[in-house]
């Protein structure tokens, strides 16, 4: 069911053939996905069905059993002569600054200030001064209209709020692709909108991203391709319009069923 | 049975237990400090992805910690300088006895608190880029090194206690002094009191702050 992929060259992201197994369960089971520069993926799919492994397979978070990541035309890790491909930790460690990552559970440091957990990384891993760090960081959450909170710590700001530092968290280091894993389903209902909002405007200054949603009215309208996930591989590819309007799977259909509450 | 309670040697032998206090608190802090750096290497390395650091760690740990505090310190004068062929004396030997242990204890409070940080906080720093030591030293460590605290001074109080064994070596602290001042002068009721007195002056304020350190972190968890 999975459609030939467009043309891969030029491509921001390549990723070819990816397996993830965890022991004897193999959850990716071939993937192919080209991302280029501007394009923002929506993942969608049952619950288990590899969405996060996924995701976190790109940035490293997990290392794929088997295929090739390729990011900007170079492919990552190092192939011995035996043809298995080794990761060093230093590597992983610059493709993750150049890949950020949102989470579900947000993951803040809570002995941190909102300003704090912004600049941390900066000052850790980037080596910016802490001065220069701490203006960027002020801005990156003005940018997510939090500046007022700037030195609350975590505890004391609500799902949302702590979304949008999460989010100007990663966008402080300046990264190439950003992916989110259901950045909003740990969220009260009334506090999805403004990570949502923010998320949009992030895909109007055409930022590449990979999401993982439920929000499937979101994914239409904020989404260039949507991929539909199932059993480890990409049962149905396609535009929103094809993919979540007229889905020709019969998998994707019955998916879509279930989530039928959403309105485009 | 009425005691003729008599304290007038301890008046004029009193600079005898001070030089006992002084060796058992010598023995005490630099054991306890020692353990300390020793124990968080331990932990960490009890934790490390690589096997061959978290087996050693393991067994190290379960060796001091499974086995009598008294033979360590016999073992530490009589047994491993026949191993190293170096003589040490008894209050060296004494010293490295009760670090070791002492670090052992300290290994599994630190690895209890970093297995206690939640997961997301490790995925958090290295999706930002940074590498585990970063990780460690930015994000996790700050967070369990409060939480570490009470049991931290819970082990220096202990250790405090477990000096006195020291005396079995004729390390010449605090009980060992009481013990030769009471066989000398036929006083022990007298002496013996006293040196528990000392011991407890010595030990109490620890265990006070120990519990306020434990009754404030609790309400603000
Ligand atoms: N670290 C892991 N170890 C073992 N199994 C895992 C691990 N992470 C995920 N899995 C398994 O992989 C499958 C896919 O998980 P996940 O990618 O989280 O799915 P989704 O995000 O689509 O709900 C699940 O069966 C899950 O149990
Ligand atoms: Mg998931």
């Amino acid at each position: 069911m999975t459609n030939p992929l467009p043309e891969t060259r030029g491509a921001l992201l390549d990723v070819q053939d990816l397996h993830k197994s965890f022991g004897p369960h193999e959850v990716l089971r071939g993937i192919d996905l080209a991302v280029m520069p501007g394009e923002r993926v929506a993942i969608i799919g049952g619950s288990g069905s590899g969405k996060s492994t996924l995701l976190r397979c790109l940035n490293f978070m997990e290392v794929p059993t088997r295929g090739r990541i390729a990011l900007d035309g170079r492919a990552l890790g190092r192939t011995g002569r035996d043809g298995t491909v080794a990761y060093p930790e230093g590597e992983l460690c610059r493709v993750r600054r150049r890949v950020g990552m949102v989470f579900q559970q947000f993951n803040l440091f809570p002995h941190m200030t909102a300003v704090e957990n912004v600049m941390e990384a900066l000052v850790t891993v980037k080596g910016t001064p802490r001065r220069e760090a701490r203006a960027r960081a002020e801005a990156e959450l003005a940018k997510v209209g939090l500046a007022e909170k700037r030195d609350a710590y975590p505890s004391r700001l609500s799902g949302g709020q702590q979304q949008r530092v999460a989010i100007a968290r990663a966008l402080a280091m300046d990264p190439e692709i950003l992916l989110f894993d259901e950045p909003t389903s740990s969220l009260d209902p009334e506090l999805v909108g403004e990570v949502l909002r923010v998320i949009r405007g992030l895909a109007e200054e055409g930022r590449t991203m990979l999401l993982v949603t439920h929000e499937l009215g979101f994914a239409y309208h904020v989404a260039t391709k949507v991929v539909f996930l199932a059993d480890g591989r990409f049962y149905e590819t396609g535009t929103p319009d094809e993919v979540l309007k007229h889905p020709r799977g019969e998998r994707t259909r019955s998916f879509l069923a279930r989530h039928s509450e959403f309105a485009f | 049975m009425e005691y003729e309670w008599d304290f007038s040697l301890l008046a004029q032998n009193y600079p005898v237990l001070l030089r006992g206090l002084l060796v058992t608190v010598e023995l005490w802090l630099p054991s306890m400090a020692l353990g300390l750096a020793l124990g968080l290497g331990l932990g960490l390395a009890r934790l490390a992805g690589s096997r061959w650091l978290a087996r050693p760690a393991l067994l190290y740990v379960e060796l001091f910690r499974d086995t009598p505090v008294l033979i360590q310190l016999i073992w530490f004068f009589y047994a491993f300088p026949i191993l190293v062929g170096v003589q040490l004396s008894p209050f060296t030997a004494a010293l490295l006895a009760l670090t070791l242990n002492t670090s052992a204890y300290c290994a599994e409070i630190v690895r209890g608190g970093i297995q206690s940080v939640p997961k997301g906080q490790f995925e958090g720093a290295k999706a930002l880029g940074m590498s585990r030591h970063q990780a460690m030293r930015r994000i996790i460590l700050p967070q369990v090194v409060r939480r570490m605290l009470p049991a931290f001074t819970n082990r220096g109080i202990e250790l405090a206690k477990v000096t006195s064994l020291a005396s079995v070596l004729s390390v010449h602290e605090l009980m060992y002094q009481g013990r030769l001042l009471s066989s000398t002068y036929y006083r022990p009721l007298e002496i013996l009191t006293t040196v528990a007195i000392v011991y407890f002056v010595l030990i109490y304020p620890g265990s006070f702050l120990s519990a306020r350190l434990e009754r404030r972190l609790a309400a603000r968890s």
